[in-house]
Order: C-alpha cells, then sequence, then structure tokens
C-alpha cells in the first residue's frame, strides 16, 4: 500500500501540485487520471522519488520514502518497477540485456537464473522470441512489453505505469491495459497508472483519482465514476465520444423506463 | 557563469558520493575505453601525421639562414609536437569527438528517461554512467597522445625527406639532439588533465540536458565549446607550473 500526504509541488513559482493525499491499494489497479498538464506525471515522480515534494510525504507499506535515510530510500526503490512513457530502454542493450539488466545490478543471482528469469519474464509478456532483438528494431507495442518485462524482472512489490498506451492503436493498447492488470492481480502488487484516457479507466481502473490544476477532485471506482457530480471531472468524462453516446443511450433507457 | 561552475562542482561530488561497486565500474570502464580508443584512433592518426608533416615543411621554408643547420627541421618539429602538438591539438580533436559523443549520449539517454530508468531502479546513474567514461578517457588520452606523437614526427620524417628538404640523417640527427625526458612526462600529465577535463564537462552538458533533440544539439556544443576553453586554460597554467 501506497500513502500520500499533503504533496505539494511548485516549479519557478508556479504551483503544479496542491496538496494531494491519498492511498493506493495492493492488489488493484490504481490510475491517476486528468487532462494534459495537470500534474499528473509530476505526482508519480515525486511518489517513485524522481523529483522532491516540496511539502508532503510518501508513505511505502508504513515505512516513510520522503527525506528518509538513503539507505531505506534505495531499499524502496529497489522494490520499485516502472514503465515510462516512452519506454525507456536502454538503446545500446537488446530486449534480452534490458531485463536481465536490473536482475544484475540489484541481486546475486547466478547467470543462468538471470536467464531463466528474463525467458520467463518475456513469456509472460507474450514476447518469446525477441531475446536479440535492439529496441529500435521493435514496434511501440512490444517496447512497452518490454519495459513492462523489465519492471517486474527483479520481483518488485510496487508497479508504476506512466501514460502506458500513450501512442499505441487501440487493440494494443487494451493488450497492454489487460496486462497490467494481470500482472497486478497475479503477484499482488501496488500499481499506479497515469493516464488521460477513459478506455483504460472503464477497462482496468480499481481504483481512481481524478487531478485537475494540480488539485485531487475526485476519488473512486470505475463502478461509480458516472455518479459523479464534479464538474471538471463530467467535462472530462464526456469530451470521450464513447462516454457521451453510453450516456445518451443510458438516458434514453430511463426516460423509457 | 559562477552558478554553472557551482553545479559543475556538484556534479562532480555527486559521482563518488552513493558510487556503485567497483567492478560494475571498471567492467563498463573497459568497455568505454575499447569505444574511444578505437573510435578515435583513426582521426588522431590522420591530425597527427599531417601535423608533423605541415610543420616540417613551414619549419624548413623559415629556415633560410646557411648557419643554423637544416637538422634544426627535426629538432623543432620533435619540440613542438612533444610540448604542443600532440597533447594540446589532440586534446582539442578528442574534445570534439569524444566529448561531443558522450555529451549528445547522455543527452539523449536523460531526454528519453533512460538516466530516471536507472534511478528509479535504485542506481546512481551519475556515478554508473559517468565515471566509466572518466576513467575511460583517463585510461586511453595518454594512449592516443603517445600515438600521435609517433605518428606526427613520423609525419614530418616523411613530408621532409619525399620533398627533398632534409635528409633522414639530418631528420633523425635533428630529433635526437637536446632530447629532455621530462617533456614527455609533461605531455603525459597535460593529457591526463585534458582527459578529466573533457569527460567531465561532456558529460556534465549531457547529463544536465533537458527538452528534446534541440537541447541535445546545444549540449554537444555546447561540451565541445567549454571543452576546448577549459582546455586552453589548463594548457597555459600547467606550462606556468610544470616548465
Amino acid at each position: 500500500m501506497i500513502e500520500i500526504h499533503n504533496i505539494h509541488k511548485s516549479f519557478n513559482g508556479k504551483k503544479v501540485l496542491d496538496g494531494i493525499s491519498g492511498v493506493f491499494e495492493t492488489g488493484k489497479t490504481n490510475l491517476l487520471l486528468g487532462g494534459s498538464g495537470t500534474g499528473k506525471s509530476v505526482l508519480l515522480k515525486c511518489i517513485v522519488g524522481l523529483l522532491k515534494p516540496d511539502i508532503g510525504s510518501v508513505t511505502f507499506d508504513g515505512t516513510f520514502f520522503t527525506n528518509n535515510k538513503l539507505d531505506i530510500r534505495q531499499e524502496i526503490r529497489r522494490k520499485i518497477g516502472m514503465l515510462f512513457q516512452g519506454s525507456a530502454l536502454f538503446d545500446s542493450m537488446t530486449v534480452e540485456e534490458n531485463i536481465e539488466f536490473p536482475l544484475k545490478m540489484l541481486t546475486d543471482m547466478s547467470k543462468s537464473d538471470r536467464k531463466d528469469r528474463v525467458n520467463f519474464c518475456l513469456q509472460r509478456v507474450g514476447l518469446e522470441n525477441a531475446n536479440s532483438k535492439m529496441p529500435s528494431e521493435i514496434s511501440g507495442g512490444m517496447k512497452k512489453r518490454v519495459g513492462i518485462a523489465r519492471a517486474i524482472a527483479p520481483n518488485c512489490t510496487y508497479l508504476f505505469c506512466d501514460e502506458p498506451n500513450s501512442g499505441l492503436d487501440p487493440q494494443t493498447s487494451l493488450l497492454i491495459d489487460h496486462l497490467i492488470k494481470e500482472i497486478t492481480e497475479e503477484y499482488d502488487i501496488t500499481t499506479i497508472i497515469v493516464t488521460h484516457d477513459m478506455n483504460s479507466v472503464m477497462e482496468i481502473g480499481d481504483k481512481i483519482m481524478f487531478l485537475h490544476k494540480g488539485k485531487k477532485l475526485w476519488e473512486g471506482t470505475s463502478d461509480n465514476i458516472l455518479d459523479t457530480d464534479v464538474k471538471e471531472f463530467k467535462e472530462f468524462i464526456y469530451s470521450n465520444r464513447l462516454m457521451r453516446d453510453a450516456k445518451t443511450v443510458e438516458d434514453e433507457r430511463d426516460d423509457r423506463v | 557563469m559562477l552558478h554553472h561552475f557551482g553545479k559543475y562542482l556538484f556534479f562532480l561530488f555527486s559521482l563518488v558520493r552513493r558510487g556503485e561497486s567497483v567492478r560494475v565500474i571498471i567492467d563498463k570502464a573497459f568497455d568505454e575505453a575499447i569505444l574511444i580508443g578505437i573510435n578515435s584512433v583513426f582521426i588522431v592518426g590522420v591530425v597527427s601525421f599531417f601535423i608533423g608533416a605541415v610543420t616540417c615543411v613551414q619549419v624548413s621554408y623559415n629556415l633560410v639562414s646557411a648557419f643554423i643547420p637544416r637538422s634544426t627541421i627535426g629538432y623543432m618539429v620533435r619540440e613542438m609536437t612533444i610540448l604542443e602538438f600532440a597533447p594540446t591539438v589532440i586534446g582539442i580533436v578528442l574534445a570534439g569527438k569524444v566529448g561531443s559523443s558522450m555529451a549528445s549520449g547522455l543527452g539523449t539517454m536523460q531526454i528519453t528517461e533512460q538516466v530516471d530508468a536507472l534511478e528509479v531502479m535504485g542506481i546512481n546513474a551519475a556515478s554508473y554512467l559517468v565515471v566509466p567514461r572518466i576513467l575511460a578517457a583517463l585510461f586511453m588520452f595518454p594512449m592516443l597522445v603517445v600515438i600521435a606523437m609517433f605518428l606526427s614526427i613520423l609525419g614530418g620524417f616523411l613530408a621532409g625527406t619525399l620533398t627533398g628538404q632534409i635528409t633522414a640523417q639530418e631528420y633523425i640527427a635533428g630529433i635526437r639532439t637536446d632530447f629532455i625526458p621530462y617533456n614527455i612526462g609533461f605531455a603525459l600529465i597535460k593529457s591526463i588533465v585534458f582527459a578529466f577535463l573533457i569527460s567531465s564537462i561532456s558529460s556534465f552538458r549531457g547529463f544536465n540536458t533537458s527538452g528534446g533533440a534541440l537541447e541535445v544539439g546545444e549540449a554537444s556544443t555546447g561540451a565541445v565549446t567549454d571543452s576546448v576553453i577549459a582546455i586552453l586554460v589548463a594548457d597555459f597554467v600547467l606550462a606556468n607550473l610544470l616548465l
């Protein structure tokens, strides 16, 4: 479980995060939802420690992360797997070397054990024969899957995904969404996903936090998302054509009843 | 400028504050050394050979007095090569070749979040990426400078003898005249200082890149400019201190 408390962050005097608090539960896909420039990625970076919040704290399973001793922060970081927006695969390494890298750096596993683990992770994300390919030789969707394989290779406890389906076609997006959801439930990890994609929200959103102009405006599940009375959230939801159509159908059905 | 210098010093401190294991750093340093060495030998060879050849031809052109022996040409090629051309000019060439490559490589890693990926894993990205590059440069630059010295003197020899401006005996006598072994040591000290300056400044510029492709290009250009200025200032300081 990850808890954030009163996170504030500004850049050059411009407030990007304004007192955000919340709890991200284990075994669930927690979504940070919002339009572009609302501070979702900044919040994610504050949680994983790539940015330091101006005020506020982050707790991983009861252990303080922000402002804690370096070795404790390092210990927590070694339990973190992260899928970046552009996948962030090391372009001088093959797919296999990319996945093996955290195992080589962070564990004492033997070479053969590492090889087995890499093959297992590749199999888990459906890329059995991609070992020797370079990142430049694979598609965007495959890169995302390699990124997921690299994130889960060292048995991570916390998985962070920054817009995992940006730049992907709808079918591949769905595949990546389901893969993340399956992995979260299978390994009982705490997953936080930054997204602005309503399809992802409805498909895999166990818990959703809506951000707008650096503030948390709404929190709930995909089941009660349509019940929101927050104006900004409503506008965000119904900016999606499918959601508008769904609402029209529902309204018509209600009228008939 | 003082602000940038402070950031540079802080960057150097961050390299050692939370270093990666020695085995990891050494392994990576060998890979980097091979890249720096192999990729730079050709340009270093070509530049050195022609610097020696041109120095020989131009000294010969200026040597009009009958009272000055022709062997002076060999002597001057050797002195200019060892004291200045091999370490300093090759340093400037390497700032362009190796420095820009380091800055653009690290800059690209930074903007494509590869550096963030390392940090999230709990790896000190600065230490893991930069220390091996600095060690590799410290190891390879003196070797490249020795190669440059040899090729430059060889270039002078071939240019002088093939154009008939000096005989082989005169040239060899010239390069053996009043030889001071300390000068070789001085050149190697310079090459080590330049190696540190080029690799650390270029890494600093690359590591602090943010934005996109345009900024990577700016970091690369800035790395070369800053490195060349640092080399020239260090050259002057070292000459005053050590000669």
